[in-house]
């Protein structure tokens, strides 16, 4: 009998530790995953897969990068002097093209002779830029490579478009997404804060105790409801409300998000301001008291600097809710991804651009390995807004002993 | 004359009937122990004089309290002006984490005075009073916290004397002390006396005796006795005054 519950005991213990290195790992092993991908973006040329640059070479330009390869593509640069060639106007040309200058009986009608006439083509056009698959070279090509520089970090986080999918050379910049993620959560604040503590100080100091059983579960409530809710109820009753109040044409605005984001981070802030301001010693209240201090004087000036921390971390945790809220924001923000200028325009945030595009990625491509590095920015917010809580906290139990 | 009295006080927590029937007075410039075992009321009784009591929810109170001849429980009375001519001092010290300065200051601008001289003049005053200043002059910036427990005391003296109370109310204010520092609080309210109305609650026997000119025997909510507190100690008229004094119960 004894031995069999030896047993047992040893069983769940080993139950118990399985689960939790299971958990770790299973952490550990998504950051890898995110990292890897993600980090992945700064190491690849920006063109996708088997696909090459090429020009005459007779041609001097041997290196571009993204910027000025897409000006060319875009037509806003038409003369190979001004990305250091000579002065002649640049043709454009990818696969696409080649029935514009030969006919399909030249072609093939297996295409087989393809790769025979892009080498011609080159030889005809020695001005001619190409965009082409490195399957199209035929052998003894008379052209040679244009080396694109990799994407860099710099680019990624302060270019200012975001063209996932743009040939031949697709933009990631996110700069406008981190703006507007900030704009998002910062209107979020400004709404959430002044509301949330005074919610949280009436319950916690004002109310009636019948009246804070009321409001209590009501809050804790407004957590539970799944953000596509919030989402809805933005979409119906707030944009409207905006592009009628602000006479927009759109409605989807940064303040539609932070409007929402507000409300869903409001119960965070209110639960945790209220636990702090409770921590507050009914001694240094009464203490506050007895000196002839009134109930408000007694909140501002023994109450709230008593609960600094545990208020700080209420705001940071809810800064944490709505800087990571994907689908609410996508729904409401209007999907522009420009630099939002005021409050009253779209915008995009990074996690409902994550949400939005990465179901229409092929695995391992560009595009997706994109997204991921717009997770680390994200996870990287997050990792920030955690270790600020901290040391808030830290900091808090360090003045007060 | 009279300071503070109490009249046909009848006090409920809820359905529990708290204190019974007490009438008691307090002279100016006297001090006044109220012992008792513990659970007996003294707590309650002396809350009443600053209506601290008003916080508890199930609180109710019948009969009169007046202080400097104003009855504080009046409907026109305004709690927070009545508090401020009342000083009192708790049983643990309780600081607020701000500093020595700030804390004997929070009377005043609680009270909307904020010009400096006047600040530093009374915390410097306070301080003298409470026996505090030499030791803490030269860090009237420190957090209050960093300093001794006897110190804290003291502090929360200073700060109770800053708003010029008539009354002070201490509900065993050496019992979470060591010995030096609780002979050092009993010199400072025999100094004390000299300009304010003391009421303390005591658990010890000994230190009533040293420092009282008064003493009320609490027992089970009654005041079973109160007289000078020679009397008491030696003579006491009540049996049960006599028992608790030499120790045979509570
Ligand atoms: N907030 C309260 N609610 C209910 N009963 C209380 C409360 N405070 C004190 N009492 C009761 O009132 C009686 C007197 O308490 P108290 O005045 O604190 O006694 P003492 O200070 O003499 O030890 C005790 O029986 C105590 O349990
Ligand atoms: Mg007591």
């Amino acid at each position: 009998m004894k031995k069999f519950r030896k047993i047992i005991e040893k069983f769940i213990e080993a139950v118990l530790f399985s689960s939790s290195t299971i958990t770790s790992l299973t952490v550990i092993l998504i950051i890898i995953f995110l990292f890897k991908e993600g980090i992945g973006l700064f190491k690849s040329s920006p063109l996708e897969k088997n696909y090459v640059i090429e020009v005459s070479k007779k041609n001097p330009v041997k290196e571009l990068n993204a910027t000025q390869l897409k000006a060319i593509f875009n037509q806003d640069i038409t003369n190979w002097s001004l990305v250091g060639g000579n002065n002649d106007s640049i043709i454009l040309f990818t696969t696409s093209n080649i029935t514009d200058y030969y006919s399909e009986e030249e072609l093939g009608s297996n295409l087989e002779h393809l790769n025979e006439k892009m080498g011609e083509f080159i030889i005809q056009h020695p001005n001619a830029i190409m965009y082409i698959s490195s399957k199209s070279l035929p052998v003894g090509f008379g052209g040679h490579n244009v080396k694109v520089k990799d994407i860099s970090v710099n680019d990624f986080i302060f270019g200012k478009q975001w063209y996932p999918t743009s040939e031949p050379i697709p933009s990631y910049g996110i700069w406008p997404m981190i703006i507007g993620t900030l704009m998002v959560t910062l209107g979020a604040l400004l709404i959430a804060i002044p509301l949330g503590i005074s919610t949280a100080i009436f319950m916690a100091e004002v109310a009636h105790i019948r009246i804070r059983n009321v409001l209590k579960p009501v809050i804790e409530l407004l957590s539970g409801i799944p953000s596509v809710v919030f989402g809805f109820f933005g979409l119906i009753i707030i944009v409207p409300m905006i592009q009628q109040t602000f006479h927009l044409v759109v409605g989807e605005t940064v303040l539609a998000g932070s409007i929402i984001l507000g409300i869903m981070a409001l119960p965070t802030i209110i639960t945790i301001t209220e636990d702090a301001l409770r921590t507050t010693p009914q001694s240094l209240k009464e203490a506050s008291l007895a000196l002839g201090a009134t109930r408000w004087q007694t909140l501002v000036r023994v109450v709230i600097p008593y609960s600094k921390s545990g208020i700080s971390t209420a705001i940071i945790l809810g800064i944490g809710r709505a800087i990571g809220e994907t689908m609410a924001v996508l729904m409401v923000t209007g999907n522009a991804s420009n630099i939002p200028h005021s409050f009253l325009v779209p915008t995009r945030t990074i996690p409902a651009t994550i949400a939005a595009e990465l179901g229409e990625v092929s695995y391992g491509g560009l595009h997706f390995k994109a997204l991921f590095a717009l997770g680390i920015v994200l996870f990287l917010f997050t990792i920030i807004i955690n270790l600020t809580v901290e040391f808030v906290k830290n900091s808090g139990k360090r003045s007060r002993a | 004359m009279i300071q503070a009295s109490a009249k046909n006080i009848n006090v409920w927590y809820g359905d529990f009937l708290a204190l019974k029937e007490i009438n008691m007075s307090f002279e100016p410039n006297s001090v006044t122990a109220l012992i008792g075992p513990s659970g007996c009321g003294k707590s309650t009784f002396l809350r009443l004089f600053n209506r601290m009591n008003d916080l508890i929810s199930n609180f109710k109170l019948e009969g009169k309290i007046t202080v400097n001849d104003k009855d504080i429980y009046a409907k026109d009375v305004k709690i927070d002006e009545i508090r401020k001519s009342i000083g009192m001092v708790f049983q643990k010290p309780n600081p607020f984490p701000k500093s020595i300065y700030e804390n004997v200051a929070y009377g005043l601008r609680v009270n909307g005075v904020n010009d400096r001289r006047t600040l530093d003049e009374t915390v410097e005053r306070s301080l003298k009073q409470a026996a505090l200043w030499d030791e803490v002059k030269d860090n009237l910036k420190k957090s209050a916290m960093s300093i001794s427990g006897g110190q804290q005391q003291r502090l929360c003296i200073a700060r109770a004397l800053a708003v010029e109370p008539s009354l002070i109310l201490m509900d065993e204010p050496a019992s979470a002390l060591d010995p030096i520092s609780t002979a050092k609080i009993e010199e400072l309210i025999f100094e004390l006396k000299k300009e304010f109305t003391i009421i303390i609650v005591t658990h010890n026997l000994q230190q009533a005796g040293r420092i009282s000119d008064y003493t009320g025997f609490f027992y089970l909510g009654e005041l079973i006795e109160h007289d000078k507190t020679q009397k008491m100690f030696l003579n006491p008229s009540q049996e049960r005054t006599q028992n608790y004094i030499t120790g045979r119960f509570g």
